[in-house]
């Protein structure tokens, strides 16, 4: 005790405040100091910190999931037009989505011709038909895609090596990433080479595989040459397209070449860059569906049900260690400072329940997305909302506990 | 002349309003000089708690003056009670220890709240603090795996790691069986008498009357008894 004495710098006088009471915290202790603080407690109590990493990490991986379908669903739903190897589009004003489009008049594509930077109008024909399964007999609607095989308006992937095949007498080529409902055919062809289909009326040959995969319209999709396709589509007039695809010679202004193709038309076509269509398909089945609102829906019904967890954590935390928070107060530790106690526990919360909630996540994309045929991904954009919707969701959490801290009255300490 | 730690004049205190009011502090007049030891004594109701936690600045005062280490209490700000308490020593009836932190930790918290000496600085003041009240080899040790004695005395430490101006007890030996008590209590005088620092500690305990400079007793929300 005496060599104490002779270490400590000589004990003040009674009246003089002490100076070591008269520091401010530096910018970063105001933060570090209540955070290990925070730290220390939740570490304290392992099964009470698992719950609540669990809380969060369930309401990440819901977030996630929900979001991850709502992006699948509308990239699968636009996948046809993002595979168009095309920089403008004619279609008719009046077409809502693709799988049932209006059509226009063929001559509107010649008409584009006109203009020097057009390279090549392809013509689209889009309708859908009934496919009956090799395997089964069963009848099923799927996308007809007729177009210039040749043209190389179109990249789905497998396309360039049966264009050939596909100028032959009633060919077609499958989508390989249809839905299973429509038969092995992958494992068909392989084995007994090109087979008939009937598709609508026509028995037709099915000689190749493409990629494009199913959407929200189509459950399947096969291409074919345009006079296949009229084959295949009787009653159907030819003059009457459903999308002109337009390739513009290397070089050319898209914007420019755009301004003039609206000059040169009629007003029954709508011209359109690639992205804009996209984002036209992508728009109607945002505001004519309620594909946008359910997943929105769903993700905040996440957040708040992970936000209640926390919640529920941080405030049995407090009111376990009332006679603690107390006993801070009276020490001299203000209010605000035991705030950022708690605000830091939401939020180291936040960051140990996310990391797993993210790891899940990317495993459920595979999971899922094997079985259900949607190109479901993680994308950094994603992960960055999500961590920000975790963070926000734990720190309105933390806010709400925090009321709890006023129960906290150092007075009572004394009894 | 110096201003002493505590200068009461006037005091009084209630609870409640209008018909329900009980007044428990009555023209209370108290002082308390400059490394004094002062026991507060009285029957339970006397008000003697009240009067402590008016002067650790955990209640606002009502009516009357109170001034602890050069600042009057009455009409004080939130901002300067709160600092007014991180230069006094608190020590409790229950010792009231972060479970979650080792004792080392615990008597550091005292420097934590407006540090002024780096961590390690901290932690190494703590440490001497925990050896001065003989707890040398358990300063890594939970709370919970400390005697109730060993306990009172990091909360001991705690309160006076800071260099407190005043040390504010109540009833520090109450859970405590008589020898550890005592020795509490004549390790927490002994302390704060190498330090200067004065001591006002509420007791009911007779056992240890012994450690004060002065007993005042109270009843009935007045001093009734000096001696």
């Amino acid at each position: 005790m005496n060599a104490l004495t002779e270490n400590l710098p000589a004990p003040p006088v009674a009246s003089a405040p002490a100076p070591i009471s008269k520091g401010r915290l530096s910018p970063f202790d105001w933060f570090f100091l209540p955070a290990r603080l925070a730290a220390r407690q939740l570490f304290f109590e392992r099964a009470r910190l698992f719950s609540a990493i669990a809380g969060v990490m369930f309401a990440a991986v819901l977030v996630f999931m929900q979001l991850g379908f709502r992006a699948a669903l509308f990239d699968s739903a636009t996948r046809l037009y993002a595979a168009m190897e095309a920089e403008l589009f004619l279609m008719n004003p009046l077409t809502m989505a693709s799988f049932r489009p209006e059509a226009m008049p063929r001559i509107r594509a010649h008409q584009a011709l006109a203009l020097p930077e057009v390279a090549q109008a392809v013509p689209v024909y889009l309708t859908q038909a009934a496919w009956r399964s090799p395997e089964t007999g069963a009848k099923r609607a799927i996308q007809l895609i007729g177009f210039d095989v040749e043209a190389g308006a179109m990249r789905f992937p497998g396309l360039d090596r049966i264009s050939d095949a596909l100028r032959q007498v009633d060919a077609v080529g499958f989508d390989v990433r249809s839905r299973p409902e429509f038969g092995d055919i992958a494992k068909k062809l392989a084995e007994g080479g090109p087979f008939e289909v009937q598709i609508g009326n026509r028995m037709m040959r099915l000689v190749g595989l493409v990629e494009i995969g199913p959407s929200f319209g189509a459950d399947g999709n096969l291409v074919m040459s345009e006079v296949n396709f009229r084959r295949v589509v009787r009653g159907r007039d030819p003059a009457n397209v459903d999308l002109i695809a337009i390739r513009l010679k290397s070089g050319a202004d898209i914007q420019a070449a755009k301004e003039r193709l609206k000059a040169l038309l009629p007003g029954d076509v709508r011209v359109l860059a690639q992205s804009e269509l996209v984002a036209h398909e992508r728009h109607y089945w945002e505001t004519a569906t309620a594909i946008g609102f359910i997943f929105g829906f769903g993700s905040i019904m996440g957040l708040i049900v992970g936000m209640v967890i926390v919640y529920q954590i941080l405030f049995s935390d407090i009111a376990n260690h009332l006679r603690e928070y107390a006993t801070l107060k009276a020490i001299g530790y203000s209010d605000f400072y035991l705030a950022r106690v708690v605000m830091a526990s939401a939020l180291i919360l936040a960051v140990l329940g996310f990391l797993p909630g993210f790891v899940a996540s990317i495993w459920m994309y595979e999971f899922v997305g094997a079985a259900t045929f949607l190109p479901l991904g993680m994308t950094w954009d994603r992960t960055v909302i999500v961590f920000l919707m975790i963070f926000g969701m734990c720190a309105l959490a933390g806010l709400l506990a925090m009321r709890k801290l006023r129960d906290a009255n150092p007075a009572d300490m004394f009894s | 002349m110096q201003a002493e730690p505590i200068r009461i004049e006037a005091l009084n205190y209630a609870y409640g309003e209008g018909e329900l009011r009980r007044p428990v502090l009555r023209d209370v007049v108290l002082q308390v000089g400059a490394g004094e030891v002062l026991l507060l004594t009285g029957p339970s109701g006397s008000g003697k708690t009240t009067l402590l936690t008016l002067i650790g600045a955990l209640r606002a005062l009502q009516q009357g003056s109170c001034t602890v280490l050069g600042q009057e209490l009455l009409g004080a700000s939130e901002r300067a009670r709160v600092s007014l308490r991180q230069r006094i020593g608190f020590i409790f009836q229950n010792h009231n220890l972060l479970g979650a932190l080792a004792a080392r930790q615990n008597v550091a918290m005292a420097l934590e709240v407006a540090p002024q000496l780096s961590e390690s600085q901290r932690l190494a003041r703590a440490g001497e603090m925990l050896a001065a009240v003989g707890l040398a080899e358990h300063a890594d040790r939970l709370p919970a795996k400390l005697s109730g004695g060993q306990r009172q005395r990091v909360a001991i430490a705690r309160a006076l790691v800071g260099d407190p101006g005043l040390v504010l007890a109540d009833e520090p030996t109450a859970a405590l069986d008589k020898v550890s008590g005592a020795e509490v209590a004549h390790l927490l005088r002994d302390l704060a008498k190498s330090r200067g620092v004065p001591i006002l500690m509420v007791t009911h305990d007779p056992r240890i009357l012994d450690i004060a400079d002065r007993v005042v007793t109270m009843e009935d929300g007045r001093i009734v008894e000096k001696s």
